[in-house]
């Protein structure tokens, strides 16, 4: 299923398939979030922004407007 | 080679233990000191290597890549680019860590582009087993064509590798591990003709970061085909990324063996409590009360000390050297301005142990992401916290704190409204106006009503610095879109030596940058009130004694009444009445606009100065007897008392949210890099809190 990095749920995972590269900060893309990586959203912060993942073994927090920029797709499991 | 100096320098990401490392290598012979023209931390050491050989190490900010996005990460490769610096390393020696090896090799290939001899550090290196993670050290070796020492700064092992791979520096294999220059053969092939003297890779920073780190002109540059528009250059930098990490991750399918199964998560289970919708503040909000418990409650223990010891250490000075001006110059210009500074040592310790335990364990990281979004509300960043928790014991090391914000603009907003913030300095000043305008009484039976206003005034402050935050959001300009990009580190339990060492380091660093400001201007303080043009200052003594009224009195009483009116025709007086006519709206007279004056050097000189004031100098600065006398003071037009709760409310107010504090300004003038900042900063507060003193005194007139 297509979607964003903004609408995965807690616990979901998925696989980035592409992105808007003049919206995304350029230290995002050096901890390891690129297309074909997996990302898994950990944690969603109190106030439902900004969340919380872990892109190729890198742990971050980014907020809500840059991860609807990134587009994946769910994996089922 | 015996006797010689080798130039080391440690690199790496943040959260690797790097400076662990420096902290093995060079123990306590170890320098923090400053970039020259920016105020970015430099900490260099040395260290005792085989052969009688001496290193001299050099610890660089923490930097994900060389694609800098901060002022920190900028000297890291302004260094690496310039071989004619004089730090410029004889070895690279780039910390990783285990658990996040394959993010941060992406620095160590770079690192290897710019063909410097180059080592690898694999730290933590104990915890491999419990990981589950096996290192084919000779594969990953001959792959990333570099010599790697698995080492455990944690617990020290692996030093002496370490040691004597640096010893051996000039056997390691300087080729780039990769070639990233095929992203686009053509670009960089026709960028190699026209520059066949410069290293590909430098001449692609050049052009990326839009800096020329001295290498080559950048007017040569501009005009030919190498220039790109910005998104073209993001473009090429993604390709870049991808292309480094298929390497890595070709090189660490054989070199590295993750059992997953071993792995089993402290990480997960202490994040679903610390960033939980309630525990995550309540935790948050505990520690935060900790840390105030420790700043106005246990320090105050050293600080009254302090306090006693300067002032007895000022009264010796002042009966045992013979009378004159040094004397005066001594005991009560340069031991009182050092005290001033001295004082705040335990405050300002407390709070950088706090702040370096909360780091060093990775719970900081959680505190920003849980408060990001509140923050961003107001043009902050959830790094912003840091800064503003840092602002109740001294605005100084806060305004230091808020480097690590990437986005200048949210850096800025927080530089700036970080001062509102009630500082200790502004403590003793809420004390004794507190002590007379608020009655000693009991509301619910429990609440000291004085407690409440101190408290009332600690909140205004956290408000007003929230407010002025949201109109700068509103005022500044938006030029560059906000990113928020915070890595969250591992848990790990801290350790001692580095939070000693950082504590040291950081207190020191306050002492002496702060310090230097505060002793020159309470010297140039102590000089304008103790010297006077005219008749008036110098034959003081005569004209009091001369005064009928005075002649009853005893001699100490006599002699405070010499030195008060010694001090209304200083220099200081003389500015103390001049501006009289602008604080008369307030509800102050000259005596309040003389203590106002010397504030500039710290708040909390105002205390003294109205001890002098109201000639009571030859008791000390009991806070008793300054209030007794504070309270019987009568206003000579109104004939009512000057004290009165409008003016007391109003001093308040002003001493919350002016801003009189040169040092601070000083600082902002340093991490802005220009005069600009501290102005706004001096205008907008000081504007502020004359307006609202002006209104508080008029309406409770």
């Amino acid at each position: 299923m297509k979607t964003t990095l903004a609408a995965l749920k807690k616990g979901q995972k998925a696989i980035i398939t592409d992105f808007n590269t003049d919206a995304i900060p350029l230290k995002l893309l050096e901890m390891g979030c690129l297309p074909g990586n997996e990302v898994q959203l950990l944690q969603i912060a109190p106030m439902g922004d900004p969340i919380y993942i872990n892109v190729s073994d890198s742990h971050v927090a980014i907020r809500l407007e840059t991860a609807a920029e990134i587009d994946v797709i769910l994996v089922t499991e | 080679m015996a006797g010689s100096t080798i130039k080391i320098a440690l690199i790496g990401n943040p959260n690797v233990g790097k400076t662990s490392v420096f902290n093995q290598l060079t123990g306590l012979n170890q320098q923090v000191g400053n970039y020259p023209g920016i105020t970015v931390e430099r900490k260099a050491g040395t260290c005792k290597l085989p052969n009688n050989i001496k290193g001299a190490v050099l610890d660089l900010p923490g930097t994900y890549s060389l694609n800098a996005s901060s002022m920190d990460e900028n000297v890291v490769i302004e260094l690496l680019m310039n071989k004619n610096d004089k730090d410029f390393p004889d070895v690279a020696v780039v910390v990783t860590e285990v658990e996040n090896l394959k993010r941060n090799l992406l620095l160590f290939t770079q690192i290897k582009d710019l063909e410097i001899p180059t080592i690898l550090v694999i730290n933590m290196s104990d915890r491999m087993e419990k990981k589950g993670i096996t290192l084919d050290v000779p594969y990953l070796e001959e792959h990333l064509k570099t010599r790697i020492a698995l080492v455990s700064s944690r617990k020290g092992t692996g030093m002496d590798h370490l040691k004597d791979l640096i010893v051996n520096y000039t056997h390691l294999n300087t080729e780039p591990c990769l070639n990233a220059s095929s992203i686009d053969p053509e670009y960089f092939g026709s960028l190699r003709k026209t520059f066949p003297q410069q290293l590909l890779y430098k001449l692609w920073l050049v052009i990326t970061q839009d800096a020329n780190f001295g290498i080559i002109d950048m007017k040569e540059l501009q005009g030919t085909s190498f220039t790109k528009t910005k998104s073209e250059l993001k473009r090429l930098q993604q390709k870049e990324t991808v292309k480094r990490y298929q390497f890595i991750n070709d090189t660490l399918k054989i070199g590295q063996t993750i059992d997953t199964t071993a792995a089993k998560d402290l990480r997960a289970k202490l994040d679903r409590v610390l960033t939980h919708q309630v525990w995550g503040y309540a935790i948050f909000f505990c520690v935060l009360m900790l840390i105030f418990q420790s700043i106005f409650s246990w320090s105050s223990i050293p600080m009254d000390w302090i306090d006693e010891t300067f002032a007895g250490l000022a009264t010796w000075v002042q009966d045992s050297m013979p009378p004159g001006k040094l004397t005066d110059l001594v005991a009560q210009g340069i031991i009182p301005g050092i005290g001033g500074v001295v004082i705040f040592i335990p405050q300002i310790a407390f709070l950088f142990l706090f702040i370096s335990l909360l780091e060093e364990s990775g719970y900081m990281s959680r505190v920003v992401f849980l408060m990001d979004h509140i923050m961003k509300r107001f043009g902050l960043n959830g790094k912003s916290v840091v800064p503003l928790i840092s602002g109740t014991a001294c605005a100084i090391p806060a305004i230091m704190a808020a480097r690590n914000i990437e986005n200048w603009r949210e850096r800025l907003i927080t530089i700036l409204v970080t001062p509102f913030t009630t500082c200790s300095a502004r403590l003793p000043v809420y004390t004794i106006l507190i002590s007379l305008i608020i009655p000693e009484r009991y509301v619910l039976g429990i609440f000291n009503l004085q407690g409440l206003t101190l408290m009332l005034l600690y909140m205004l402050g956290f408000a007003m610095a929230i407010l002025s935050a949201w109109i700068l959001n509103k005022v500044l300009d938006r030029k560059f879109k906000t990113f928020f990009v915070a890595e969250m580190p591992n848990y790990k339990v801290p350790m001692f030596k580095n939070v000693a060492i950082n504590v040291l380091e950081k207190t020191k660093a306050f002492v002496v940058g702060a310090g230097k400001i505060i002793l020159a201007l309470s010297i140039l303080i102590w000089f304008l009130g103790s010297h006077g043009p005219g008749d008036d200052f110098n034959n003081a003594e005569e004209i009091v004694t001369a005064q009928p009224e005075s002649q009853s009195l005893p001699e100490n009483e006599l002699a405070d009444k010499v030195a008060s009116y010694q001090l209304e025709n200083s220099y200081i007086g003389i500015m103390g009445h001049a501006i009289e006519p602008v604080i008369k709206p307030l509800g102050y007279d000259w005596k309040i606009g003389i203590a106002i004056v010397s504030s500039f050097a710290a708040r909390e000189v105002f205390v003294g100065t109205l001890a002098t004031i109201y000639n009571i100098g030859s008791s000390g600065e009991d806070e008793n007897t300054i209030r007794s006398r504070m309270e019987a003071e009568i206003n000579p037009v109104t004939k009512e008392k000057t004290f009165n709760f409008a003016t007391g409310a109003s001093l308040l107010l002003f001493y919350a949210l002016a801003m009189q504090c040169i040092s601070t300004l000083a600082i902002v003038k340093k991490e802005t890099n220009s005069w600009k900042w501290p102005v706004v900063q001096l205008v907008f507060m000081s504007g502020i809190a004359y307006l609202a003193s002006l209104i508080a005194f008029q309406l409770l007139q």
